[in-house]
């Protein structure tokens, strides 16, 4: 099993950790955790594709990941002050809870 | 070689599922900076030491401190009575193992995968930087507008607004 | 005449290296790379944390002379008859701190509570990496040193945090988050302040980043700090690497009189002694950073003083520095967190930002009195506006002095 397949499994698995987290677990913060794990299983798999595929000298795969990781930042600071003005308006973070529209 | 990928996969991992499986939130948070940590180490052995140091500064340096903060700012510090599970939790996990098997699948039968190693290529932090400002500089320059986008709306939707009735007398 | 006292001292200027190479022959070519390895490493763990404790001494010495008092005066070599008038103190410090009763709360998260010292020591010593310590002494010559260090450096406010909230306290907590904020504020103007350097030198490898520094013009060094740009740019780095070691007057999430001792009230014994050590070694290296960064790194002043080995030079710009830290830290009173991060986002980061555009204006115009000119009134101009701008609202009254008698 060459290098390759073995990052790209391991990417995998890592998506389905984060994956089962945010789709099972109550917590609204835990949600985004998930989501940042399964961003960073793609961003592996891109290095791992950047790294074994042709022309790693183009950089395309490194520079996708470079503005990836970026992105992902900005969008975890969007969501966690969501979850928290949400915190302040209904007094829980349980997703369960939050199921009205009416603020 | 292989033997530091596996094992650095295996703490990686096991960080993850941890972080996904605890019931006290910070220590969940704890546990994510490890598999950060964890994945810049994945990095640094696929010769990306660049982007391995980007991951080290904003995941464990600045997502991670968010995530801790946010928890303290909603009060979640204190581990759950109820369960930590969602209702329907086990609709979740099918879908992951579904996607997991398909993943696993693809990626095992797969024969457009390149078999030979190619030697390590060689990233200057000049060639990085020509790359950015030459082919990619649209992208850069709409990533930092998303990034004041971004800021400027955290600041906005997390802000304490005014008490409505300031102007009431008690 | 110079030229023949830098031959004569040169052997000197590279002991370490031609002893580390020595040693290193001694073992079979694929053992060399990670034996060299090992041995800077165990250098660096003898060097760092020894000077540590000599500074404690001066801090101490220096900051009762400072408030017109003496320091420990009277601690020699102990168990003999030597009086070393106090130099001597860190050994019985050192002694009681590891012997201190290890004091856990109950209500503390153990595991957590037990590895945050030990997650605040990994990066800090990880940072010395980078350093290059004199002329061929950076332990590892990555391409992006400073990168590495910014993001290295970075990783140790989940180890505040985690000493903050495992003990369970609330001065901890109110300390821990104090100090994350303080030290993410300042990480801004600090990682700006650098990128004006990167900008001028085209690189981020540290090692390259000193030898453009290394020339001289009419005798005085080439040093970043003697441009506009760089003199503003360490001044924004050295305020800023105050407040990212806690230190004076910056220190309010560790102060005594304020929050007992912020997070690590918890902590006794052992654990408060690798707290108390990463303090130090963190404001060591980001000392150093400045020095390599603004201050020339291991290169001489002056032309003619170039014969005195290079990592001479680099312990003395340090240890000058240290004593402007200790200077600071006796002399100027503790600021508010809200004056402190108004410090940080409403006049450093402005300042940061337009030093950005004046190195580049410098890069850009003629070599010439033009450009100082121009660079030095922009700076100026901005200063005064920035300065009084913000302050204009204070109502400030005529300071006094009181003088002990």
């Amino acid at each position: 099993m060459n290098p390759l397949t073995i990052c790209l499994l391991i990417s995998a698995l890592l998506f389905a950790t984060g994956f089962a987290g945010a789709v099972t677990r109550r917590h609204a913060i835990l949600v985004l955790v998930g989501i940042e794990l399964m961003l960073n299983a793609a961003n592996l798999n891109l290095i791992a594709f950047w790294r074994f595929g042709p022309h790693p000298e183009a950089l395309t795969g490194f520079i996708f990941v470079l503005f990836s990781m970026a992105l992902a930042a900005a969008e975890a600071a969007v969501g966690l002050s969501l979850v928290i003005a949400i915190y302040r308006h209904q007094q829980t973070s349980n997703l369960d809870e939050v199921r009205e529209l009416k603020g | 070689m292989s033997t530091l990928l596996i094992i650095t996969a295996v703490v990686t991992l096991f960080a993850a599922v941890a972080a996904m499986s605890l019931r006290n939130l910070v220590h969940c948070a704890l546990m994510l900076a490890v598999s950060f940590s964890g994945v810049a180490a994945l990095y640094l052995q696929l010769n990306a030491e660049f982007v391995a140091f980007t991951e080290i500064l904003v995941y464990v340096g600045a997502v991670a401190i968010l995530i801790v903060m946010a928890i303290l700012l909603t009060r979640s510090g204190e581990s759950p009575e109820k369960s930590v599970l969602t209702a329907g939790w086990y609709a979740g996990v099918a879908v992951t193992a579904m996607v997991f098997t398909t993943l696993g699948w693809a990626i095992l039968s797969s024969s457009a995968l390149p078999q030979t190693v190619a030697p390590a290529p060689v990233v200057s932090v000049k060639n990085i930087g020509d790359t950015l400002m030459g082919r990619y500089v649209l992208p850069l320059e709409i990533v930092g507008l998303v990034l004041t986008a971004a800021m400027i709306g955290a600041v906005l939707i997390a802000f304490k607004a005014e008490p409505r009735d300031k102007n009431q007398k008690s | 005449m110079f030229e023949q006292l830098n031959r004569f001292f040169a052997p000197v200027d590279q002991i370490f290296v031609t002893t580390l190479h020595w040693l290193v022959g001694f073992l079979p070519a694929a053992w060399r790379p990670v034996a060299s390895s090992m041995l800077c490493i165990a250098f660096i763990l003898m060097v760092f944390p020894a000077l540590f404790s000599i500074v404690t001494i001066f801090e101490r010495k220096g900051i009762g002379r400072i408030q017109n008092r003496y320091g420990p005066n009277r601690v020699g070599i102990p168990g003999t008859k030597i009086r070393l008038a106090g130099f001597g103190q860190f050994l019985p410090d050192g002694l009681k701190m590891l012997t201190k009763e290890d004091i856990v709360p109950r209500a503390a998260d153990k595991l957590v509570h037990f590895l945050a010292p030990v997650v605040l020591l990994i990066p800090v010593l990880l940072t010395y990496a980078v350093l290059p310590f004199g002329r061929n002494m950076a332990l590892a010559d990555y391409d992006a040193g400073l990168l590495f260090f910014f993001a290295v450096g970075g990783a140790v406010e989940v180890s505040v945090f985690m000493a903050g909230w495992s003990s369970r306290n609330k001065y901890s907590l109110l300390g821990a988050m104090r100090a994350i904020a303080q030290m993410l504020s300042y990480e801004i103007p600090l990682i700006l302040s650098s990128v004006t350097v990167v900008m001028i030198v085209g690189s981020l490898n540290l090692t390259r980043i000193v030898e453009a520094q290394a020339g001289h013009t009419f005798g005085l060094a080439n040093w970043f700090v003697f441009t506009p740009w760089g003199l503003l740019g360490y001044l924004i780095f050295f305020i800023a690497s105050l407040a990212e070691s806690n230190r004076s007057p910056f220190d309010l999430p560790e102060a005594e009189s304020e929050i007992i001792a912020g997070y690590f009230t918890e902590y006794s014994g052992f654990k408060f002694a690798l707290f108390f050590l990463g303090e130090y070694l963190g404001m060591f290296a980001i000392i150093s950073l400045g020095i390599t960064l603004f201050l020339g790194g291991w290169t001489a002043p002056f032309a003619c003083l170039d014969f005195i080995p290079s990592y001479l030079w680099f312990l003395t710009k340090m240890l000058g520095i240290v004593f402007i830290f200790i200077w600071i830290r006796a002399t100027l009173p503790r600021l508010r967190m809200d004056q402190l991060m108004n410090f940080a986002w409403k006049f450093m980061l402005p300042l940061a930002l337009l030093n950005v555009l004046v190195a580049g204006l410098w890069h850009y115009l003629a070599i010439g009195p033009l450009r100082w000119i121009a660079c030095a009134t922009i700076i100026i101009v901005a200063y005064v506006a920035l300065g009084r701008g913000l302050m204009r609202h204070q109502k400030l009254g005529q300071r006094t002095y009181r003088y002990a008698d």
